[in-house]
């Protein structure tokens, strides 16, 4: 198939940038979105133009490397992440924006790839359990029922993408911050640190300048991993109980 | 290895947190239901004559005697509502505002960013109309309709309420706002069970979507049942 | 040219023979005390003088996760690096099936031992007895590190943790976290790590990358590293550098691996003088999704348990290549592992399944698009399976699976056969290290995939994750110690001349990619060295193929350096940058593979060379030859590209706690 592509290109954080058209040829339904780019990059090497920078690294979608918006779809059309949308799910003729994640608190390093470096500091704010390596009892200790060890489980399954945040129309990243707080207070060795912990984060989220939710839900929409809303509630309901206590 | 490492927590400053001002939103936004759902009720006496409404009107106005003085609980009420209304529009334009600088370049492809657009101008156009609402029926009592003027139509609730209403202009402006009121509650009362953090399973979701549009319906139906049947006439 | 007496590499002047190398640091004893033993040796270090010891850890994954983590916790100063945007996404996040343990929690006869008798066997004699018992021995440790970290391993109704079978043993010690294992346990790593980032204690250097090593005084004391975002060359100082940069396996462009997974860190210590030790142990994975076309970027992997009710097969008769399978009548359907292994059927070890997938596909009989002048892949079929389960009991069973095959391939496995195919999945080689996980040069320190030490010549499923970790949290930590107790060394002066060096190679090297401006893309290059790595250095190799790969690579690298076309600067982000320094030492590497496997003249495990097979086509090993682990020493090359002549040390391997035996699966 022919597509058109209109690509953000900015040269660096400092830069303007600008949607630039590209035409692609003979795309063949079976690449991938992220394989795609690299022929068109490999088209622009030949020519002479610097290639497209975006991130990607494992292409299974479990990284949470990639992540593009496409056409105003966070990880495009499916839910899945851009290096498993595959060009089937496009048609010959097609007009495809491709823009990088937007945030404020997701700078543009180059072209469509953005810095994440504030999710890292959210769970350094307190999205751990605090534990050191050899002080942990048998791991058959505190048995966890079966109903909190899948939900903690369906939280953590996060890949820390982003495209909650891009999705947002406040650009909030509750939704990612809501999955690690479930997942760690879902368990009894998350107890401890729970009112603390979301405190901190949510501190931490709001300094780094991501908005407010106002629980749209496009967030839970656009996620790859299907983490649902209800993670958000939790969140909140945690932090209600740390203002309390 | 040896412990060199404990964890220090930082400072709390919850209250200040973006979900601070959505725990203060979620808590005024409730507070207007339940305004809504007595006011819906009261309204509704309309159906049942002059008599019962006025009567509840004055009601309204005497609960609570002698503990409290003549409109005590009615003051009582509108200090609350309107502490809640500020509160509420101070927390709903902070958020707006953040959520504006939190992504100062737009997509140039977009699809979700209009889904704040009913909430945060359904929910300003609601300001307003209870601006107008409130200088009609409340603070300067005037009839619209010109055909029924002078100081019996607005010293009596019944028939100010129906001369306005048999004026289709102002009818419509009702309706708009109900219209809006409906896409603001039905999900306000979601969204505020969501922030409360009573949806924390699938279930518990999937009740407050349900609820939220419940509540919208039974309210703004309840709410234009009266303006409808006087402007068809079916109230005089 | 076939004459197995006489050794190809030496005559052909490839490597020279070296020295033997020797692992001085296992305690002698009895391999159950060496661990104790070598803990209790190992110097201390006072925690007040940890804070002025620097330690960088160059990788992020489960291995150098956990380091940084511990060493962090313990009070050290460390410095960790990684190329990714964020530790997380280290490619250790990849691992699906699961993490052994000998926990015995099923009470079916595990015990440590037989997890250390199972890694040796299962890496067909090639491994250290004493590596691999520790690994056994440390492994209990990991699952209750991981439970108290958050790590959510499944769970029975119990409430108590859940263990399956995997990889064809027959005890159930495989801890899992649905097929997200690696994901699971390397957050539960990356989040105790950004705790020690937030005590000030670690520091965290996103999007850098490795380039070279600064060896001074005969000691590992720092790294050059390329800021990917600004592009400026760094050079970071410490007292010991630890490499946690995972497999090369990228070596071969189609892998289960991730895109950025790279040999650099590795092969620019190597270049300083650590050895690489059996390079060329490789494991390929039976069951992955085809090559689609020619734009295949990587290859997907298919869990391992699709084989137990899958049925494996391909036509009878090429023309019967292209057709609907569907319309191929049973009786033109050659179930081939069912046939040769009537015993074990569709359940052989992975070698074997592999190796035998390629060869009914180089007769021309393989299914799916054609790739270059073959179909490469064999159908794996579920009718059967769905006629005698049901089509739900399948769903329930590999229902994930089965959707994952669908949104990458397009079709509906329910109702025509899956098609799969091998892939490169693991190396086994890697920079030779002793008991304490040091490689030659004293200060720098090799873990996980990294490293060679415990797999021999495969590895067992479930047991990858388990070393990293092993690594990363219990040994290296305490054998680290015995090494730093010695320092703070000399501050290393900016001028310092191996400082100097170390910089200034990497300047030239990054301004020499960048203005040669050739005609091709790096990744052509890449794609042209995998293809000669698969060709010769893949599934079979033979002295011949062997041979003609080493040609044909050195050609390729004589071009790369004449004719790749690298463009942007040198001070923005350049992912081309980036890729071609990776595949300009994939270049270098991919003729030691060569090497490494043109002179171990035997099959073992993941190596198969065609020379060297029973009557019935299985592999043979020659331990009274090949009972060594080859440790190679960097040849000396000189210019860009130049590799010199390797020297090869042999490490003799011994074995007292275990008999030898010929693997056998009849
Ligand atoms: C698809 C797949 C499934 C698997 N499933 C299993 C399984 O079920 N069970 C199992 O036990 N094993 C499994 N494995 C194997 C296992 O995942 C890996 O062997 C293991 O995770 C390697 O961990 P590591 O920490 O050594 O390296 P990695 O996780 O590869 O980490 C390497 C780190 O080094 C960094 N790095 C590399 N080079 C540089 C440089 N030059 N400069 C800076 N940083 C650098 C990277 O950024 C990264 O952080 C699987 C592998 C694959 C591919
Ligand atoms: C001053 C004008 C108003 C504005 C600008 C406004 C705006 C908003 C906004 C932006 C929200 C958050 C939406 C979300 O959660 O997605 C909200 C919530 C809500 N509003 Fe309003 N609103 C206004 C008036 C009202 C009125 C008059 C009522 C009562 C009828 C009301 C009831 C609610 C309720 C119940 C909620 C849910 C609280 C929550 O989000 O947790 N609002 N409003
Ligand atoms: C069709 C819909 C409505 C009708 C017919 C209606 C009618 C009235 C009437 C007659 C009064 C005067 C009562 C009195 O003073 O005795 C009143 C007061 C009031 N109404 Fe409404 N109303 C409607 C909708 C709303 C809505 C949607 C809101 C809020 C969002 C609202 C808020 C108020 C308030 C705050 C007062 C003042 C109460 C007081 O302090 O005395 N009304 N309304
Ligand atoms: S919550 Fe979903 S969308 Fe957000 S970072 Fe995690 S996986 Fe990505
Ligand atoms: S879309 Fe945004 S508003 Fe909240 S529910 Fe999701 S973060
Ligand atoms: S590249 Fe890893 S999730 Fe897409």
């Amino acid at each position: 198939m022919n597509l058109t592509l209109k690509i953000w290109r900015q040269a660096g954080p400092r830069h303007p940038g600008e949607l630039v058209t590209y035409k692609v040829k003979d795309i063949s339904e079976d690449m991938s979105f992220l394989e795609m780019l690299d022929v068109l990059n490999e088209e622009l090497n030949a020519k002479g133009e610097e290639p497209l920078a975006f991130d990607s690294d494992c292409r299974e979608g479990i990284c949470g490397s990639c992540g593009l918006m496409i056409s105003g779809d966070a990880h495009g059309p499916e839910r899945t992440t851009t290096c498993q949308l595959h060009m089937r799910s496009f048609s010959d003729g097609d007009v495809i924006t491709v823009e990088p994640w937007r945030a404020n608190a997701f700078p543009v390093i180059k072209d469509l790839v953005v810095d994440r470096g504030a999710f890292d500091r959210i769970i350094q704010a307190g999205g751990y359990i605090s534990v050191n390596t050899g002080s942990a009892p048998d791991a058959h200790s505190t048995p966890v029922p079966k109903e909190n060890a899948d939900r903690a489980f369906m939280a953590a399954e996060c890949i820390g993408c982003g495209a909650c945040v891009a999705a947002c129309p406040n650009a909030s990243a509750m939704l990612f911050m809501g999955a690690k707080v479930t997942h760690l207070s879902e368990l009894p060795q998350g107890q401890p640190e729970r009112d603390a912990r979301v405190v901190s984060m949510v501190d931490q989220h709001d300094h780094e300048g991501f908005g407010g939710c106002t629980n749209v839900g496009a967030c839970s929409q656009a996620c790859p991993k299907g983490i649902p809303q209800d993670v958000i509630s939790t969140l909140n309901k945690d932090l209600r109980g740390a203002l309390r206590g | 290895m040896s412990v060199a490492t404990t964890t220090s927590s930082r400072p709390a400053t919850a209250r200040r947190t973006t979900i601070g001002l959505k725990i203060l939103m979620a808590g005024t936004g409730l507070v207007f239901v339940g305004y809504l759902l007595l006011h819906m009720f009261g309204n509704l006496k309309a159906l049942a004559g002059e008599e019962a409404f006025n009567d509840y009107a004055e009601n309204l106005r005497t609960v609570g005697e002698p503990f409290l003085p003549y409109a005590g609980l009615l003051w009582i009420v509108r200090v609350v509502l309107l502490l809640s209304l500020v509160g509420h529009a101070y927390a709903a334009y902070s958020l707006w505002a953040r959520a504006g600088s939190a992504r100062r370049t737009k997509y140039a492809a977009v699809k979700t960013a209009a889904r704040t657009a009913w909430m945060r101008w359904g929910g300003t156009f609601l300001l307003l109309f209870v601006v107008w609402h409130l200088l009609q029926f409340t603070i300067v009592k005037f009839s619209v309709n010109a055909d029924k003027q002078g100081p019996d139509v607005q010293q009596n609730p019944y028939e100010l309420v129906v001369a306005s209403f048999q004026v289709p202009w102002n009818t419509l402006i009702y309706v708009l706002a109900m219209v809006a009121l409906a896409f603001h509650l039905s999900h306000g009362v979601f969204s505020a069970s969501q922030t409360l953090g009573l949806t924390g399973s699938a279930q518990a979701y999937r009740r407050a979507k349900l609820l939220g549009h419940a509540v919208a319906v039974v309210i703004v139906g309840g709410f234009l049942v009266p303006p409808f049947a006087i402007l068809f006439g079916l109230i005089k | 040219m076939t004459d197995t007496t006489v050794n190809a590499g030496i005559t052909h002047g490839l490597y020279t023979d070296g020295d033997p190398v020797a692992d001085t640091k296992a305690p002698a004893g009895p391999v159950q005390d060496m661990w104790t033993t070598r803990k209790f040796e190992a110097a201390l270090v006072n925690p007040a003088n940890r804070r002025k010891l620097d330690v960088i850890i160059v990788g992020t994954g489960l291995a150098g996760g956990s380091a940084a983590a511990t060493l962090g916790e313990a009070g050290y100063n460390v410095k960790v690096f990684c190329f990714q945007d964020s530790p997380r996404r280290a490619h250790s996040i990849a691992a699906q099936g699961g993490i052994n343990a000998a926990k015995n929690y099923k009470e079916d006869g595990d015990s440590v031992f037989r997890l250390f008798y199972d890694t040796v066997k299962g890496g067909d004699y090639r491994s250290r007895e004493s590596n691999v018992y520790r690994l056994a021995e440390v492994s209990a440790n990991i699952i209750d590190q991981c439970v108290a970290q958050g790590v959510p391993f499944a769970r029975e109704y119990g409430g108590l943790l859940d263990n399956r079978s995997f990889g064809g043993v027959q005890v159930s010690r495989t801890f899992y976290a649905r097929g997200q294992t690696g994901q699971q346990l390397l957050i539960g790593a990356y989040q105790a790590l950004e705790r020690q980032v937030a005590a000030g204690t670690v520091q965290q250097y996103t999007r850098h990358e490795m380039l070279e090593l600064v060896v001074a005084d005969g000691r590992a004391r720092g790294i050059v590293a390329r800021d990917l975002v600004t592009g400026e060359i760094e050079t970071h100082a410490a007292d010991a550098v630890v490499l946690a940069s995972g497999g090369y396996g990228n070596v071969f462009y189609l892998s289960t691996n991730a895109m950025g997974s790279n040999v650099t860190a590795s092969w620019r210590a190597h270049r300083k003088g650590a050895y690489m030790a059996n390079p060329c142990y490789t494991q390929i994975h039976p069951t992955c999704i085809p090559v689609a076309g020619e734009h295949q970027s990587k290859l997907t992997l298919m869990s391992e348990s699709l084989r137990n009710d899958g049925r494996i097969w391909v036509p009878k008769n090429r023309e019967d290549c292209d057709k609907d399978p569907r319309d191929i009548p049973e009786e033109d359907r050659d179930y081939y592992l069912e046939r040769i292994y009537p015993s074990f059927g569709n359940l052989v070890p992975r070698d074997i399944a592999s190796r035998q997938a390629k060869n009914v596909c180089d007769e021309g009989r393989g299914v799916g698009p054609m790739v270059g002048d073959f179909r490469r892949g064999v159908y794996l079929d579920f009718a059967d399976a769905i006629a005698r389960l049901g089509k739900a009991a399948v769903e329930s069973k590999y229902g994930n699976l089965f959707d994952m095959y669908a949104r990458i391939t397009g079709e509906n496995p329910y109702e025509t056969p899956m098609r799969i195919y091998p892939a490169v999945h693991y190396v086994m080689g890697g920079l030779w290290v002793d008991y304490d996980l040091q490689s030659t040069i004293p200060g720098l320190f090799v873990t996980g995939e990294a490293n060679f030490s415990d797999h021999g010549a495969n590895r067992l499923g479930a047991s990858a994750l388990m070393q990293g970790l092993a690594d990363g949290y219990f040994v290296l930590p305490n054998t680290i110690r015995d090494y730093l107790a010695k320092g703070p060394f000399e501050p290393l002066a900016p001028d310092h001349p191996a400082v100097v060096e170390a910089q200034t190679s990497v300047e030239e090297r990054t301004a020499r990619l960048l203005a040669i401006n050739g005609e091709r893309s790096v990744d052509s290059f890449h794609k042209e060295l995998g293809a000669i790595m698969w060709e010769y250095c893949g599934m079979e190799r033979s002295e011949e193929g062997l041979l003609k790969a080493i040609d044909l690579i050195r050609g390729l690298r004589e071009e790369f350096w004449r004719n790749v076309r690298v463009l942007g600067a040198a001070d923005t982000l350049n992912q081309s940058l980036e890729k071609a320094g990776r595949v300009a030492d994939f270049l270098e590497l991919g003729e030691l593979m060569c090497i490494d496997a043109l002179h171990r003249r035997e099959s073992c495990g993941g190596h198969f060379r065609a020379e060297s097979q029973t009557e019935d086509g299985e592999a043979l090993r020659h331990d009274d030859e090949f009972l060594y682990v080859a440790a190679w020493e960097f040849g000396g090359g000189e210019g860009l590209g130049e590799t010199g002549r390797p020297v090869l040390h042999k490490e003799d391997l011994v074995y007292e706690a275990i008999e030898l035996k010929q693997r056998s699966y009849k």
